[in-house]
C-alpha cells in the first residue's frame, strides 16, 4: 500500500510539474507572437491604413471639444452672459490641456504649441474676468482657433464673421455654427453687426 | 528690453514703472520688510510676472508677443496699469499723459512690425 502511494504521489508530482512547465511554455510561446506582431508588419499596416484614409478625420476629430467649447463661449458672449462665458473659458482650458498634438507633423506641432499656449491664456482670463475683458481675450482667441483649424480641420461646418467696429475699428474676428450673424463683441447692442467672410468646412 | 533699439525715454518709462512687477529685477521697497505687506506685495509680484515678464521676452512667441503687447495696451489705455495701489506709493511710477502717448505709440508701432 505506502509503495502504490509513494508511487501515486511520485506520479501526481510529476504530472503536476509536467502541466505548470508545459504551461509555461505555451506562455511563452504566446509572448514570443504577440511581441511579433507589435513590432513587425501587422501594426506598421493598420498606422499606414490609418494615415492614408483616416489622417485628416483623425485631426478634425481632435478639435471637436474645443470647437463645442468655443461656440458655447461665443453664444454667451452673444447673450451678454459673463457668467456662462466665464464656465466656457475653464472648460476650453481644460480642452487645450487635453489637446494632443503628437499625431501632426513637426512644424505643425511647434505652431500648434504655439497657438495653444497663447489660447489657453486667452482662456484663463475669460474664466476670470468681466465681460469687456473677456471680449477683448475672445478676440485674440478666436484668432488662435482659426489658425489651429487651419491645421487640424474641423467636423463642424463653420463661418468664419467679421466685426469691422471692434476694437476701435481695427475691427474682429469670430467662429460660428450658423449663418446668421450674431455678434458676440456687442451682444445685444449691436446683435447684427458684421458679415460672413468664409465658410470653413 | 523687448527689443534692442528701444529709446531711451521709452525705456525710462517702462523700467520706472513696469519693472518692479514684470521683471526679475524688482526694486523691493522698505515696507517690504513689514509683514503681512510682505506676503501681499510678493503675491502681486509673483502674479504680474506670471502674467507679463520682460525678461522672459525673447522666448515667447511672436504670436504670444503680439497678444502681450495688445493687452499692454489695453491695460494702459483703461488706465488698469501701472496698478492703482502701486502708484499711490510710488508716485514717480504714475504714467502722464505725455507718457501713456510715448509708450502706447512705440508699442503699437512694435506690434505692428510683428
Amino acid at each position: 500500500m505506502k509503495k502504490i502511494n509513494l508511487t501515486k504521489g511520485i506520479l501526481a508530482i510529476t504530472l503536476v510539474a509536467l502541466t505548470v512547465t508545459s504551461c509555461k511554455e505555451v506562455k511563452k510561446e504566446q509572448h514570443i507572437d504577440n511581441e511579433h506582431h507589435s513590432d513587425g508588419s501587422h501594426d506598421d499596416s493598420t498606422m499606414d491604413s490609418s494615415n492614408d484614409m483616416m489622417g485628416n478625420d483623425q485631426h478634425a476629430s481632435k478639435s471637436t471639444a474645443l470647437v463645442a467649447n468655443y461656440l458655447e463661449l461665443k453664444n454667451a458672449l452673444v447673450a451678454d452672459d459673463k457668467d456662462a462665458a466665464a464656465k466656457a473659458g475653464g472648460m476650453m482650458v481644460s480642452a487645450f490641456d487635453d489637446f494632443e498634438t503628437s499625431s501632426f507633423g513637426s512644424e505643425e506641432q511647434q505652431e500648434l504649441k504655439d497657438i495653444i499656449e497663447d489660447a489657453k491664456e486667452h482662456a484663463e482670463h475669460i474664466e476670470k474676468s468681466p465681460i469687456d475683458h473677456q471680449r477683448e481675450h475672445f478676440d485674440v482667441l478666436s484668432k488662435d482657433m482659426i489658425d489651429l483649424i487651419a491645421i487640424t480641420g474641423t467636423e463642424e461646418k463653420l463661418y468664419q464673421d467679421f466685426c469691422p467696429m471692434y476694437n476701435n475699428n481695427k475691427g474682429a474676428q469670430w467662429l460660428s455654427a450658423t449663418k446668421e450673424i450674431k455678434n458676440p463683441y456687442y451682444g445685444a447692442k449691436m446683435m447684427s453687426c458684421g458679415s460672413v467672410q468664409k465658410e470653413i468646412n | 528690453m523687448l527689443v534692442n533699439d528701444v529709446p531711451k525715454q521709452v525705456e525710462n518709462i517702462i523700467t520706472t514703472s513696469c519693472y518692479d512687477c514684470h521683471s526679475n529685477n524688482t526694486d523691493y521697497p522698505w515696507y517690504n520688510k513689514v509683514q503681512p505687506v510682505a506676503w501681499f506685495l510678493e503675491d502681486h509680484v509673483a502674479h504680474g510676472k506670471e502674467e507679463l515678464n520682460f525678461n522672459e521676452w525673447a522666448d515667447y512667441s511672436s504670436r504670444r508677443k503680439n497678444s502681450k503687447l495688445k493687452s499692454i495696451i489695453s491695460q494702459i489705455e483703461d488706465g488698469e496699469m501701472p496698478l492703482w495701489s502701486y502708484t499711490l506709493i510710488h508716485r514717480e511710477a504714475e504714467l502722464s499723459k505725455d507718457e501713456k502717448k510715448i509708450v502706447l505709440e512705440w508699442i503699437s508701432k512694435l506690434k505692428d512690425s510683428l
